[in-house]
């Protein structure tokens, strides 16, 4: 039996020790003796909701495909044990093997919310690593940044050797190869760093120059040595019709992950264009995976890790155009299985309450519905195709087939919203009452309960809204009280309940999502102080974020209220994300004036995304 | 569904190594998915979440290691516990083991209300031995007329002698000792505790994570000696271990 990292009365003393022990089902060991590269793969937070990541699980079993690599994980350490290692100079390590992180050759972290920040900063100083990749020397790992917020590195560009922009599966083999090649020549951390530069989808921050205009905003942005590329080509798997069969057995924790279940990849990347959504445009072109080959996976994936439940995920599911071939089986194959079929959202029709009434509790259920906006004028601005009529058909469908609750989800803030729009919340809330209480009463299941929960907008690079203006916390503050003074004065009022989330920790996601360089200082120093969890509303500290933007001399406001102009050089722009930048200010145009654009499979609006030579984008010619 | 039932199974496992860290209810879960892996025949509860017909007799603490622990499990088809502990065992990872299986004629019979008592190994983590010649005082702890403790519980905290429930303490090997504790629900007794008992009499202090244990064995009474009621006795009853209780 494997020594463990930790000695048994650390372990007995923390919370959940099973978050770091290893040794689950499906967790791949191997000798690391007979292995070239050992990669350590953190998400930074805590175990339950890094083992619940997708893109993770599949890259680990690729990277473990590879004979000559091992792969480990990492999470970040809770709070509790994070003061254990500090106070006894324990190492952070990675699972499987429980050696220390420090020993590997290189370490992954993948960012998926920007919130993550500082713990990113907690590994690193855990591992014993230097935060700044120019202090890092020969024997460091190599740190490589992914996930969505790779596609603006800049605030965490100090952090880094490399970043990878983009799907994991194309380029990594190159990457890896080229580090072994480098190794094998007696080459140093640079003269590996500069081949990597050339490997398509990887950037490395030290390569780049960027300079300042007077007010702040970045004048130019170029390579510093030659041979670097100006642009940074995202990367996009074009056929992802096959399923990658070793994927086929994640590893099953001991402990309830936040995803306790089997979750099966059904699309990637999104038809719709919804203008505020940094998914629906970096994932580009929407690709389908193959029924047959998922109907496949289900079965191996149920059968390898025992779970009882299976989800699918993907962007916009409805979209998916095996979607009630795929849930028709999944429901007739594994039902009685004892296996529960978690359904993602979806479009409010006959189909879909039929198979919501095969597999969940009328009852018990709800029905979910997100038109982001109040009104249908605000809701041609964001271009989310959802009108009122869609949504009380829906209901009223639904309300006749026994269902009570409906949940509403918007946004507050978003671009050129006016009072008006705000107030369209409750008034929609109170058409979804009334179509209710339109039933007779005796074909209704008691009272309706309707749920709206707000969000505030923050604008994300890649989108058509990358320019816009965002709110402060006192406009937010101000919208969501009028949002609520209108809901209460609805006359189904006492139906309605509704709920917001706080907006210190939105308007701090608004600089990091759209920060550049300079914001590195302000994350080390709120790190330094001592915030950690960020995503997390008990361990989330504002006062220290506020006084870290003080002690470093950054306007918040510069980043975040400031629309930027149309000819200024965004932190990101070096990156080619697929969407061109002429498309995505198109839409802006498009938004501002109030008009709608196609979905992809009415009509292509040729937004870059063609270039990958794959998925939606080729369907006509099918 | 598997709604039908064919066969109870009583199932034997051991938990080692760093499988301790694992809690009593993610022990539950894991076997539940280990089963699924196995493609047992498990029984179903009807419903829209169905769940396995699936009973764990004595939880066991956190950071404790088992030679003897027990579950019984409903089927909905009738098949050989030899069979199904190999398939059960071929789906451990490192550190659980299924030792035995055995079918249970009486549906009613529930590994977890047998439970009356369990043997442990109880040694010292490496560094914490004690300092004083405990071996010696062993006879002196037995002799109490009683052994209180405090157990806190739902009601508050309460006094309880525990001298009744110390059926064995013995000297095992140099370093380790023998421990056969009452564990039914009424008198459930755990080895930390008579340790700390033990310790404090010699007035010195069990500091925490001290104790290494191992829980051996987790008995019925065997039905004989049940019979006789509770009447006050020195003589320790008569024990069978739960896979021979039916
Ligand atoms: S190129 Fe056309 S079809 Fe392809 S993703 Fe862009 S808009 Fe959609």
């Amino acid at each position: 039996m494997k020594k463990l990292a930790l000695r048994d009365e650390i372990l007995l003393e923390v919370d959940k020790a099973a978050r770091y022990i290893g040794g689950e089902v499906n967790a791949i060991v191997k000798e690391k003796s007979e292995v070239d590269i050992r990669v350590a793969f953190c998400f930074p937070d805590v175990y339950e909701i890094g083992m619940s990541n997708l893109g993770m699980m599949i890259l680990y079993h690729m990277f473990n495909d590879r004979e000559d690599t091992w792969c480990e994980r990492v999470y970040s350490p809770w709070t509790d044990l994070d003061a254990i290692m500090r106070r006894e100079g324990i190492p952070l390590f990675a699972l499987e093997s429980q050696d220390p992180v420090k020993d590997f050759d290189f370490l992954c972290i993948t960012m998926g919310y920007e919130m993550c920040y500082t713990n990113v900063l907690q590994v690193l100083d855990l591992s014993g690593i230097p935060l700044h990749a120019r202090d890092r020397g020969e024997e460091d790992p190599l740190v490589i940044g992914g996930g969505a917020c790779a596609y603006n590195p800049e605030p965490m560009a100090d952090f880094f050797d490399l970043f990878y922009i983009g799907e994991g599966e194309t380029s990594y083999d190159a990457l890896f190869d080229a580090w072994k090649e480098n190794k094998k020549q007696g080459g140093t951390r640079r003269d590996f760093l500069l081949k990597a530069a050339t490997i398509p989808g990887i950037y490395v921050p030290s390569f780049y120059d960027v300079s300042y205009h007077q007010d702040g905003t970045i004048a130019s942005f170029r390579p510093n040595c030659p041979g670097i590329p100006s642009v940074i080509q995202k990367q996009v798997v074009t056929d992802i019709k096959k399923q990658y069969r070793s994927f086929e057995k994640p590893v099953v924790p001991f402990i309830k992950a936040t995803q306790d279940r089997v979750t099966l990849e059904i699309q990637r990347g999104c038809i719709r264009g919804c203008r505020f959504c940094q998914a629906g445009m970096i994932y580009r072109p929407d690709r389908e995976r193959d029924v047959d080959e998922l109907k496949q996976s289900a079965s191996a994936m149920l059968k390898n890790t025992g779970h009882e439940e299976i989800s699918l995920s993907s962007l916009s599911s409805s979209d998916y155009s095996q979607l009630k071939e795929l849930v028709y089986y999944l429901i007739d194959n594994f039902r009685d299985k004892a296996v529960n079929i978690s359904l993602p959202s979806l479009r409010i029709d006959a189909f879909a309450l039929d198979v919501m009434g095969k597999v969940q509790d009328v009852k018990k259920s709800s029905l979910t519905f997100a038109p982001e906006a109040g009104t249908q004028r605000m809701r041609d601005v964001i271009n989310k195709g959802l009108t009122q009529e869609d949504i009380l058909h829906g209901a009223g469908e639904a309300f006749r087939g026994g269902w009570n609750k409906v949940k509403l989800y918007f946004m507050l803030g978003l671009p050129t919203e006016t009072e008006e729009d705000i107030r369209g919340i409750g008034r929609l809330a109170e058409e979804i009452a009334k179509c209710y209480y339109e039933i007779p009463k005796e074909k209704r299941n008691g009272k309706i309960q309707i749920s709206v929960s707000t969000s505030f907008f923050v604008p994300k690079p890649f989108t058509p809204f990358q320019w816009a203006g965002m709110c402060s916390e006192q406009d937010f503050i101000g919208k969501a009280k009028i949002c609520k003074d209108e809901i209460r004065s609805q006359l189904n009022q006492r139906s309605i309940r509704y709920s917001w989330h706080e907006p210190d920790v939105t308007v701090l996601e608004g600089f990091l999502a759209r920060g550049d360089r300079r914001c590195g200082s302000v994350i080390e120093k709120a790190y330094r102080l001592g915030c950690l969890y960020d995503a997390w509303t008990e361990s989330f500290r504002y006062d220290l974020w506020k006084q870290a933007f003080a002690e470093e001399g950054v306007s918040m406001d510069f980043y975040t209220l400031r629309e930027r102009g149309e000819d200024e050089i965004l932190p990101w722009d070096f990156i080619d994300a697929g969407v061109t930048r002429e498309f995505l200010l198109r839409e802006w145009h498009q938004a501002k004036k109030g008009l709608v654009t196609p979905n992809c499979r009415q009509k292509c609006s040729g937004c870059g995304a063609r270039r990958y030579e794959g998925g939606v984008c080729f369907e006509a010619s099918r | 569904m598997r709604e039908g039932f064919a066969l109870k199974l009583r199932v034997r496992f051991t938990k080692n190594g760093s499988m301790k860290f694992i809690g009593h209810l993610d022990t539950m879960r894991y076997f539940q998915k280990a089963i699924r892996r196995a493609e047992l025949p498990a029984a179903f509860t009807a419903g829209f979440s169905p769940h396995m017909i699936l009973s764990f007799a004595a939880p066991l603490g956190v950071g404790v290691t088992s030679q003897g622990e027990y579950f019984d499990l409903e089927l909905a088809e009738d098949m050989d516990p030899q069979e199904f502990v190999r398939r059960l065992d071929a789906q451990m990872v490192d550190g659980f083991s299924v030792t035995a299986a055995k079918a249970i004629e009486n549906r009613k019979s529930n590994a977890m209300s047998l439970v009356a008592a369990a043997d442990y190994e109880v040694g010292f983590r490496p560094g914490y031995e004690p300092s004083f010649d405990w071996q010696s005082q062993i006879p002196a702890f037995l002799a109490q007329p009683e052994i209180l403790i405090t157990k806190t519980g739902k009601a508050g905290e309460r006094q309880v002698d525990i001298r009744p429930w110390i059926y064995r303490m013995q000297i095992k090997a140099p370093r380790i000792l023998f421990l056969r504790l009452a564990s039914a629900s009424a008198n459930y007794t755990r080895p930390d505790q008579v340790m700390e008992a033990f310790f404090a009499m010699a007035g010195e202090k069990l500091s925490p994570h001290a104790l290494l244990v191992n829980r051996l064995e987790v008995y019925a009474r065997k039905p004989e000696t049940a019979m006789q009621g509770e009447e006050e006795t020195d003589r320790e009853p008569e024990w069978i271990s739960l896979l021979e209780a039916l």
